[in-house]
C-alpha cells in the first residue's frame, strides 16, 4: 500500500457548534466547562486575598476596598455563581455516573434543575450576605 | 507483576486494563474523588468567607491562624488546584490540536496551577505561625 498523491475528497467534519440548535443540556454542559474554566482563573483572586492578608495592613485594606466596590462585588457574585453551577454541574455527573438519570427526558429535566438551582442558590446566598451586612 | 508465562491475559487484554493513555480511567477518577471533597469543603469555605464578611485585619488573621481553619484551607486549595489542573488538561487535550501547542499549555497549566498552590500554601502558613 502506498499513500495517495492527492486526497480524492476532504474528510468529513461535523458541523460547527454554532449550527446546532440549542438544548439544555448542550447549554449546561458548556456552562459547567465555561465555569470550570473561570474557576481556574479565579484562584488568582484567592491567592491575591491570602496574599493580602499574610502581608501588611495596609495592603490588606486596599485589597478588602477592591472587593468591596461594585465592580469588586460583580466580580464575587459572578465567582460564587460560577461555583455553585460548577457544583451542581459536577453533583449531576456524579449522579450520571451512577447510571441514573440518562434518559433523554430525565437528562433534559436535571439539566434545568441545575441552571434554576444554582441562580436561586446564588442569589439565597447574596441575599444573606446583604442581610448580615445591614444587621451589622 | 507475574512473570510472562503465567500471565494467562492475552496483549490486548493487558492492553485493555490501561489503555493507550497508560493511566486508565485514573484521570477520570480522581476528578471523580476531588469533586465529591470538594463538595464539602466548598461549603467550609463559603460559610467562612461570609462568616468574615466585613472583618478587620486583625480579625482575619486571628482566624486564618486556627490550626483547623488553617489545614482545612490548605487542603481545598490543593484539592481545588488537584480538580481544577486536571480539568484544564481536558479542555486543552480537547482544543489544542498541535504539537506545539498542546505541549505549552499542558506545561502552562501544571507552572500555573503549582505557583498558585505554593503562594497560598506559603501565605497560609504564614499566618498560621505568627508571621
Amino acid at each position: 500500500m502506498s499513500a495517495p498523491a492527492t486526497r480524492a475528497k476532504p474528510r468529513p467534519l461535523s458541523p460547527h457548534v454554532m449550527h446546532y440548535k440549542i438544548l439544555p443540556t448542550m447549554l449546561m454542559s458548556g456552562i459547567h466547562r465555561i465555569s470550570g474554566a473561570a474557576l481556574y482563573f479565579g484562584t488568582l483572586l484567592v491567592a491575591w486575598w491570602v496574599t493580602a492578608a499574610a502581608g501588611p495592613e495596609d495592603y490588606f485594606n486596599f485589597v478588602s476596598w477592591v472587593l468591596g466596590s461594585w465592580i469588586g462585588q460583580l466580580v464575587l457574585f459572578g465567582y460564587t455563581w460560577a461555583l455553585i453551577v460548577h457544583m451542581l454541574g459536577g453533583i449531576r455527573h456524579l449522579i450520571w455516573d451512577t447510571g441514573s438519570y440518562l434518559e433523554k427526558h430525565t437528562a433534559t429535566k436535571l439539566a434545568i434543575a441545575t441552571l434554576v438551582l444554582s441562580i436561586v442558590l446564588t442569589v439565597a446566598l447574596w441575599a444573606v450576605i446583604i442581610w448580615a451586612r445591614m444587621g451589622a | 507483576m507475574s512473570k510472562p508465562s503465567q500471565d494467562m491475559r492475552t496483549p490486548l487484554g493487558r492492553v485493555r486494563g490501561l489503555g493507550a493513555a497508560r493511566e486508565g480511567t485514573g484521570h477520570f477518577w480522581l476528578s471523580r474523588v476531588t469533586s465529591v471533597a470538594l463538595i464539602a469543603l466548598t461549603f467550609f469555605v463559603v460559610g467562612l468567607l461570609v462568616a468574615l464578611n466585613g472583618a478587620s485585619y486583625g480579625e482575619v488573621r486571628a482566624v486564618l491562624a486556627n490550626p483547623f481553619v488553617a489545614l482545612l484551607l490548605i487542603v481545598t486549595i490543593l484539592t481545588g488546584l488537584y480538580h481544577m489542573w486536571l480539568g484544564m488538561q481536558e479542555i486543552i487535550l480537547d482544543y489544542a490540536h498541535s504539537d506545539a501547542w498542546k505541549y505549552t499549555l499542558l506545561m502552562l497549566n501544571t507552572f500555573f496551577s503549582v505557583a498558585v498552590g505554593a503562594v497560598c500554601v506559603f501565605s497560609l502558613l504564614k499566618i498560621a505561625f505568627g508571621g
